[in-house]
């Protein structure tokens, strides 16, 4: 009969209308400012350095500034500069740092491939979406300062990543430790054995600080390169220029 | 003017090939018949039913196309030469961008070039997560066509809803397993990038199951709907002969009754393990191609039950792989697959620098709007725009 697939086409219309009343299937919208949807684990969207500790984000980036993903970065947004002096790194060895470190990130494609190619998990994928700014140059570009987030905030917002992240970095940093160690009792008898034993003793103490960062806020604002406890007790020359 | 002159018109001008084209003369003597002025219309490139930015420069007689000219390169990027000077790895995003809708499959097409250049194995879980994904996308990409397409017949938006709702599961999808809807960047070379959870593939695993009821609801929705029928069979034909000349692929050549699928013909990836059919269609019109799509999606379902079933345990990347400083040797490959619109392939020289020497898309939207005006002449300038919706063309493809 003509028109009869209209009618059943009608029919198919009418049950979705009332299914999109009480089906969950059907039902598919969310009020987006007022009802926030969850973003899965691993959502992506601009990247972030991550720094050890909450308290001096500039003194414990993990980049090293080897410029790998200046390098790799598809669209090229990313800019580095090296620092002239270097200071040491979680292991406790001295490392460079980014004097400069911007993202831009209107040009960023938030691919990831700054992420994978990273040796030493310093950049990572940030999950934070509303963004929008009235400047392009001023306020999408975002300089080391901002890109900084500490740890504990990547543990938060990728759970499962960042825990697999951790334990490869505490097993890195235990085979540093043996390694300076056997350096050290190899050593044993000569005198330069006695800095490496403060070395070592530096290697494991920035997961205690990092895993709890706002119990000591007022760190800030005394630093005492010498006072036991801080990640960076031995950096006081690099913290000074 | 009566319509028997409209109708001895309508003989002279599509009775020229497809390539000579309708030239000058033919729409001199169309002027000349009826004495009446032809008029050239300028349809997009902001036009919402040109599916981008894309131009159709129309000659009208009354309603009727007289003449079309397809205008494209409103969204060029530049893809290929910026490709040529970025690292292997460093495309890879960019071809996400290619075809937006089926970043997925895109991703496969360009990593398959690359493995083909530097004879770089693929893992077998790889080799079946590659399956699923690319057949997920064309679940995707199809709803969403047959959602346009009716759209473009001006049933407004409530089938492309009803599309977009399952597109959007889908995509869901990709986003947990990949952290973007849309810009997936999954693919690598000698694997895929992150390894799906269990929970993820059950998921994944319902969704296959399930989709046929949205088909079912879709179909008994339209696809019997008189005024469809009435505005899609007979519109648009191609025959198989000219499809073939022109290089068509995909579902748009399938419609007219060639057998040709690059899953297998080429049977590249595990392809040759499943069990499945190609759809072909019989006459070639805009109403084949609706349901080449239709069909092709049951298939893909198919396909998708069995991934689920025979996908097995291992490592999801080629230990060999390498991600930074990749170099192939000095060669050149061609790597295509069967994508939702047709043959996409990817054609790599290196000379053994970090930068492939060149670079060079094919592009199946681009080859299937070629014959654009040969499809649409005669009809009215409302059959085009479902012409047009019919090929499936996605102008991030077609431009580059
Ligand atoms: S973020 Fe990583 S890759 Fe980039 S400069 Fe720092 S350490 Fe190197
Ligand atoms: S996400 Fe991609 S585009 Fe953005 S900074 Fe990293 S490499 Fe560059």
């Amino acid at each position: 009969m003509l028109g009869s697939g209209i009618i059943k086409g009608l029919a198919v219309t009418a049950k979705n209308f009332v299914g999109s009343y009480y089906d969950p299937a059907r039902m598919t919208t969310v009020e987006y400012p007022e009802q926030p949807t969850v973003l899965p684990e691993n959502y992506r969207n601009f990247p972030f350095l991550v720094s050890e500790n909450a308290t001096d984000p500039m003194g414990t980036l993990r980049c090293v500034a080897c410029q790998i993903c200046e390098k790799e970065c598809p669209p090229q947004c990313i800019i580095i500069e090296k620092s002239k002096d270097k200071k040491p790194d979680a292991n406790g060895k001295m490392q460079l740092y980014p004097a400069v470190f911007g993202i831009d990130t209107s040009v960023c494609m938030s691919c990831q491939i700054c992420v994978e190619v990273c040796p030493f998990d310093a950049i990572k994928m940030d999950k934070v979406f509303e963004i929008a700014a009235t400047d392009r140059f001023l306020d999408l570009y975002l300089n080391r300062e901002q890109l900084a987030k500490p740890n504990t905030y990547y543990h938060q917002i990728h759970p499962e990543e960042a825990a697999e992240v951790d334990g490869r970095l505490t097993a890195d940093r235990k085979a540093a430790e043996e390694k300076a160690k056997a350096t050290a009792a190899a050593k044993a008898a000569a005198p330069v054995a006695a800095p490496k034993p403060a070395d070592s003793a530096v290697a494991p103490k920035p997961a205690s600080p990092a895993v709890k960062p706002q119990d000591e806020p007022r760190r800030l604002v005394s630093p005492k390169p010498g006072e036991g406890g801080s990640p960076l007790g031995e950096g006081g020359p690099a913290k000074s220029s | 003017m009566s319509t028997s002159q409209v109708s001895g018109f309508n003989t002279q001008v599509s009775a020229p090939g497809p390539f000579g084209g309708p030239a000058g003369p033919t729409v001199r003597a169309v002027h000349d018949q009826f004495h009446g002025d032809l008029l050239e219309v300028s349809m997009g490139p902001q036009h919402p039913s040109t599916h981008g930015v894309f131009r159709m420069v129309v000659t009208l007689d009354g309603e009727q196309i007289v003449k079309l000219k397809p205008v494209f390169g409103y969204l060029h990027r530049n893809h290929e030469k910026i490709a040529e000077n970025t690292s292997y790895l460093g495309s890879m995003p960019y071809t996400d961008r290619l075809d937006y809708l089926c970043s997925m499959s895109t991703n496969w097409a360009y990593a398959l070039a690359v493995e083909k250049l530097d004879g770089q194995p693929v893992p077998d879980r790889a080799q079946y997560l590659r399956i699923i994904m690319a057949e997920l996308t064309r679940l995707l990409n199809h709803s969403c066509l047959v959602g346009f397409l009716f759209n473009d017949l001006g049933t407004s938006f409530t089938p492309l809803l009803y599309a977009f709702r399952e597109r959007e599961k889908i995509l869901d999808l990709f986003e947990s397993l990949s952290g973007s809807r849309m810009m997936c960047n999954y693919q690598r070379f000698g694997g895929c990038r992150v390894d799906p959870s269990p929970e993820w593939l059950e998921a994944a695993r319902r969704l296959a199951e399930n989709y046929p009821r949205f088909l079912d609801e879709y179909e008994a929705m339209l696809t019997g709907n008189e005024i469809m029928l009435a505005r899609t069979q007979g519109i648009g034909r191609l025959n198989s002969t000219h499809a073939i000349n022109a290089g068509l692929t995909g579902p748009v050549l399938r419609a007219s009754g060639v057998d040709y699928d690059v899953r297998k013909i080429d049977g590249y990836g595990v392809y040759p393990r499943f069990d499945f059919r190609v759809p072909l269609g019989a006459h070639g019109d805009t109403y084949d191609r609706y349901m080449m799509r239709i069909l092709e999606m049951r298939e893909s379902v198919k396909i998708l039950s069995q991934a689920f079933r025979d996908l097995p345990a291992g490592p999801i990347m080629d230990p060999k792989a390498k991600l930074r400083g990749f170099r192939p040797k000095a060669g050149e490959a061609y790597g295509r697959i069967e994508s939702p619109k047709g043959e996409l392939g990817f054609y790599l020289i290196s000379d053994g620098s970090p930068n492939p020497y060149r670079y060079r898309v094919r592009p199946p939207s681009l080859i299937n709007l070629t014959l654009l005006e040969e499809m649409c002449l005669g009809h009215t300038v409302a059959d085009a725009v479902v012409i047009l919706g019919s090929i499936d063309i996605v102008l991030g493809e077609v431009d580059r």
